[in-house]
């Protein structure tokens, strides 16, 4: 039994205890609200081009089509995707899938891997390639695509992950 | 000259008039389907061109432009685009075209391409207005480089969620409670589908027939088992198999694994573009291209991953009838 009989200090602390869990359970807990998206200009050279959406995993189809199955199978939460411009002409997109734990996240990560992936320092394990960053850190997944390569696309997004990885 | 952007952005001028839409329908893509009857095999033109992308990368307009003219040149026989495309396209009726922008920027249905059907389409003699460039929604289609658009005067282009879809569900075999676009049911005569060549995650491979997901509501509910039945069922509604009745496929860069969303790690450019009334004919093509490059990039086959196109040849089956998954039945031309 959670509560005491009466209405004493400590009862009252276990019920917002309890209100709390509650709550980020049926929210999909707290880290579906963080803002993983940097600023305009809050990495050098990137700036934020369009709002962040936000999707459900019952509306992951209407982002990534057949794509969704393998994230909800991998029990995710929640997607955000936002779009960004370096330098005014380098167009990226970063999408933090928050999943429902770090399992799910790391499977992700390790199915996907291609051959020629680079592994980089980047939460908890990260690989790069010519115009993508993919890592993970805690629950959330995190994919940085650019629409062009180009010899500075590699280090333009490396430093635009390490932005989204500081707001994680 | 204008150039294929001016196509799009400007209304009826330099459209070629025409004779009756009778007459051209008599010359229309039901003569090329008589005219396959006679062999019974179902045609697919492969047209490639290594130098398709410039060294920048970026897609050569000019060649695109080329390229669509030597496949429709080899696809319909004629070597001129203009009389080529009267043989394909109804005259004075509006056309879709069913671009496929879901990927995103990278891996959508390449704004040249649209650019360049309806850059011949209006020499042919279709009124800019009766062109009606589509898909699921705007972002979709800004993803291929377009622009919204609902001028009657001007190429049309917008989604279904200007239009919307219709209240009545249609099905056919697991395809239930299927609301169609309206632009499919209510406003265009035939649709040209445009779909981009790609791996695809559930259902194996992405090309014809899977395009079609992009004129229901919820299609989410059409991807189990692979997408099959669903891919099939879904083509066998009469609207879809009687509309959608060619194909001009953009393989000029294609994701062999990892897709349908883009994933520029595994990206490549087949340059090539893959025509046909055939929707099963063309999408077997298709998935045989996309093992070649996996077996290139020392990738399994689709069946040694699990998710072999089964769709296909469920296409081609008694119950569907939808075209030929049979190669001796399909005459596939390389140039």
């Amino acid at each position: 039994m959670i509560f005491c009989s009466k209405n004493c200090p400590k009862s009252w602390a276990l019920a917002a205890v309890a209100v709390c869990i509650l709550a980020a359970a049926a929210t999909g807990c707290k880290k579906a609200q963080v803002d993983a998206f940097p600023a305009s200009g809050a990495v050098t050279g990137w700036d934020k081009t369009s709002d962040t959406r936000v999707f459900a995993p019952k509306d992951l189809y209407q982002y990534i089509d057949g794509g969704a199955d393998q994230y909800i199978s991998a029990g995710v939460v929640s997607t955000s995707t936002s779009d960004y411009k370096y330098q005014g002409q380098l167009e990226a997109t970063v999408d933090v899938y928050t999943m429902g734990d770090a399992a799910g996240a790391r499977k992700i990560l390790e199915t996907g891997l291609a051959k020629d992936a680079k592994t980089v320092q980047l939460g908890d394990a990260g690989v790069a390639y010519a115009q993508s960053v993919i890592f993970r850190k805690g629950p959330y997944l995190v994919r940085i695509v650019a629409y062009e390569s180009t010899p500075g696309t590699p280090q333009a997004l490396l430093a635009l992950a390490h932005g989204v990885e500081a707001k994680l | 000259m204008k150039n294929r952007r001016d196509f799009l952005k400007t209304a009826a001028t330099g459209a070629v008039l025409l004779g009756s839409s009778a007459a051209a329908d008599k010359l229309g893509l039901a003569a090329i389907l008589d005219q396959h009857a006679e062999t019974a095999n179902s045609r697919v033109v492969v047209a490639r061109d290594p130098a398709l992308h410039g060294q920048n990368g970026q897609l050569d307009e000019k060649h695109v432009l080329d390229l669509l003219d030597r496949t429709i040149a080899a696809y319909t026989g004629r070597d001129h685009p203009v009389e080529a495309w009267k043989r394909i396209v109804p005259m004075d009726k509006v056309i879709g075209l069913k671009t496929n922008g879901l990927g995103g920027k990278g891996i959508s249905t390449h704004l040249a391409l649209v650019l360049a059907i309806s850059e011949r389409l209006q020499q042919a003699g279709v009124k800019p207005g009766n062109i009606l460039v589509w898909d699921r929604n705007a972002r979709d289609l800004e993803a291929c480089g377009l622009t919204i658009s609902t001028d009657p005067g001007r190429v049309r282009c917008y989604g279904s969620d200007v239009a919307g879809f219709e209240d009545q569900p249609v099905a056919f075999g697991s395809a239930v409670n299927v609301k169609l676009a309206k632009i499919l049911t209510r406003e265009c005569e035939m649709v040209i589908g445009l779909p981009i060549l790609k791996d695809h995650e559930m259902s194996g491979v992405t090309f014809a027939m899977k395009n079609m997901y992009g004129v229901v509501q919820r299609p989410q509910e059409l991807h189990s088992g692979g997408c099959n039945p669903g891919v099939a069922d879904l083509n066998c509604i009469p609207v879809v198999r009687e509309k959608v009745r060619f194909t001009i496929g953009d393989a000029m860069t294609s994701v062999y694994d990892g897709g349908p969303g883009f994933h520029p790690e595994r990206l490549w450019q087949p340059n090539a573009l893959i025509v046909g009334e055939d929707r099963v004919a063309l999408d077997r093509t298709a998935w045989q291209i996309i093992e070649r490059k996996r077996a290139e990039a020392g990738l399994p086959t689709l069946e040694a991953v699990g998710r072999p196109p089964r769709y296909i040849a469920t296409a081609a089956d008694q119950a569907h009838k939808l075209g030929f998954n049979d190669p001796q039945r399909i005459h596939l031309m390389e140039v």
